[in-house]
């Protein structure tokens, strides 16, 4: 029960100091999915709280963006929460462009819906994996991060980037994706059924699995309501809520999908959501291979708006623009907006302000996990030590948006 | 893409959207502390009288506006009111979001904490308490949360540099 630094360290109640021990779990806690330090009182194995300490990979993201042309901020977006990296430009970029109500093309929307999607089976892809290994089956691990490295590959033959994509910009794409990209992506998602059939026969069958997750971690959905989960936990607590089809954005609402909501309300009926959300993505994918319209992937705003290279070379106009943008950067009118998506963690919004000028005057980012962790003591309260390590698992944080 | 609509001011929101739910509802509640309201870029936002936020939080909740979002400040040094809170509230029946705002004053910025309304402000909470150093009161465990316990100064406020030292 050592002081670290400066650190409070959470005292046992008072009349238990004999039977209670308080025990740190983290920060360098391999079930802890990055750097979160849970204080950890108990009695003999059973939970009497927990308290969870962030902020250790804090980096004041939101102050370096007041600092910035709103182009420079679209990298950092990505580095908040680097599995799901492309929902993130997603939704800065929707902001933004709301300030400036800009039209997007209608490749370039749908384009960023299959995206997205493909980035919510790379986040439910680790967490699945890593998941599973904490729960001790080492197998799914490997098998779900074979898939994952498909998906990389993918976003490495459109960005030149396995995680940090940056390729959703303010005004539609970077740039053209590369000529065989949705052909590669359809060959990915003909067998991804099949691999996700792979990890429900390992595990959906599996005594140890289940008996670890069912009736553990139980969150009420007025619980959840009540301390802001959203995402796959709020929608296995029976809320259904899920922006994608209740706010659309991006045009999601020209896709057909099912959302699906468990009311068992335990680590269990999060497992199976998130199983039926992949399963949901494959559909959206496959819909918008086969509907994606032609035309542009950026928006006719050159003033905003990157030039392509090839213009930049042969047109002094598109040059000046350039130099302008990446000098200069764009003025943006004044006003205050929020934006908010549905990301594979759940709801991401950004808070964007503007003064006018060339640099956003204040972004703020309301990331999932760090409202969903609050949740923590109520679903592990009176439960075993080793129902965190799984509730916690079941909740896939990310430490990155926590802090950001 | 957006709404053509824009309203500002107080008086044109109460007359252009009379029928919406949580106007309605802070008028049924208590107009006065209403002190300014706007409607642009397809957002409704509420500015609410600092010392009635806990009270108007419960007047949402009860009309519908169910699901806290989000919370964060704005600082608007030098200007005075100098500190901007804006509450982001969801309604899931309704499918909508609204905005309440307060403002804030330099000296000591203070307001009552809405955690009994939603018990998960509490780290948005202490979050902009961290880092603007505005005080929630009655917020049941009001501590630093990103910064250190022993930081000195509040490293979002537009008076902190970005770089170099404080």
């Amino acid at each position: 029960m050592a002081e670290l630094a400066g650190m409070p360290v959470l005292e046992p109640a008072q009349g238990a100091k004999d039977q209670h021990m308080v025990i740190n779990m983290g920060p360098q806690h391999p079930a802890t999915h990055g750097v979160l330090r849970l204080v950890v009182e108990i009695d003999g194995e059973i939970i009497v709280r927990v308290y969870p300490e962030v902020g250790y990979l804090h980096t004041g993201i939101e102050k370096t963006c007041e600092a910035k042309f709103y182009h420079q901020v679209v990298p950092l977006t990505d580095r908040i929460n680097y599995l799901d990296p492309l929902s993130n430009n997603l939704c800065y970029a929707l902001a933004v462009e709301k300030l400036l109500d800009l039209e997007i093309p209608a490749k370039a929307q749908w384009m960023r819906v299959l995206l997205a999607e493909l980035s919510r089976l790379n986040s439910h892809l680790i967490w699945l994996g890593t998941h599973a290994l904490d729960i001790g089956a080492m197998t799914v691990f490997l098998y779900t991060f074979r898939e994952r490295e498909d998906v990389l590959r993918l976003f490495d033959a459109l960005a030149g980037q396995r995680m940090m994509t940056s390729f959703i910009r303010i005004g539609g794409l970077a740039m053209e994706a590369p000529l065989d990209f949705l052909d590669r992506v359809q060959a990915f998602i003909r067998t991804f059924p099949e691999k996700i059939d792979e990890y429900a026969n390992l595990l959906t069958g599996n005594p140890i699995f289940r008996n670890r997750l069912k009736g553990v971690g139980h969150l009420s959905a007025a619980d959840a309501i009540a301390l802001g989960v959203t995402g796959p936990p709020l929608r296995a607590s029976g809320v259904d809520l899920d922006l994608r089809r209740d706010m659309p954005y991006s045009s999601y609402e020209k896709f057909q999908f099912n959302v699906p909501v468990s009311n068992d309300c335990d680590c269990w009926a999060r497992y199976e959501v998130r199983l039926v959300e992949m399963r949901e993505s494959v559909k959206i994918i496959q819909q918008a291979l086969d509907g994606m319209p032609e035309g542009a992937v950026k928006a006719d705003a050159p003033k905003i708006v990157l030039p392509d290279r090839e213009k930049m070379k042969t047109q002094m106009e598109s040059l000046i623009h350039h130099f302008k943008i990446v000098t200069e950067g764009f003025a943006v009118p004044a006003g205050e907006v929020y934006q908010g998506i549905e990301a594979g963690h759940g709801l991401t919004g950004y808070y964007i302000v503007s003064d006018g000028t060339a640099k956003p005057y204040r972004v703020h980012m309301r990331y999932p996990s760090f409202p969903t962790l609050q949740a923590l003591e109520v679903m592990c309260k009176g439960r075993m030590l080793a129902d965190l390590v799984a509730v916690i698992g079941s909740i896939d944080i990310v430490l990155g948006e926590i802090d950001r | 893409m957006s709404d053509a609509k824009t309203l500002m001011g107080k008086a044109a929101v109460l007359e252009g959207l009379a029928d919406h739910p949580a106007v309605k509802a802070i008028l049924a509640w208590n107009p006065e502390a209403l002190t300014d309201a706007k409607f642009d870029f397809g957002e409704l936002t509420l500015t609410i009288a600092p010392e009635q936020i806990r009270a108007a939080c419960f007047a949402m909740q009860a009309a519908g506006y169910n699901f806290f979002e989000d919370m964060t400040a704005v600082d608007w040094f030098p200007a005075s009111p100098r500190f901007q809170l804006s509450y982001h509230i969801l309604s899931l029946a309704m499918k909508e979001r609204i905005r309440l705002r307060v403002l804030l004053e330099d000296a000591s910025p203070a307001v009552e904490s809405i955690t009994p309304v939603w018990a998960g402000v509490d780290y948005f909470e202490r979050e902009v308490f961290d880092l603007f150093g505005i005080r929630f009161e009655e917020h049941p465990n009001l501590r630093r949360i990103m910064m250190p316990e022993d930081w000195v100064g509040y490293p979002l406020r537009k008076d902190y540099p970005v770089e170099g030292y404080r």
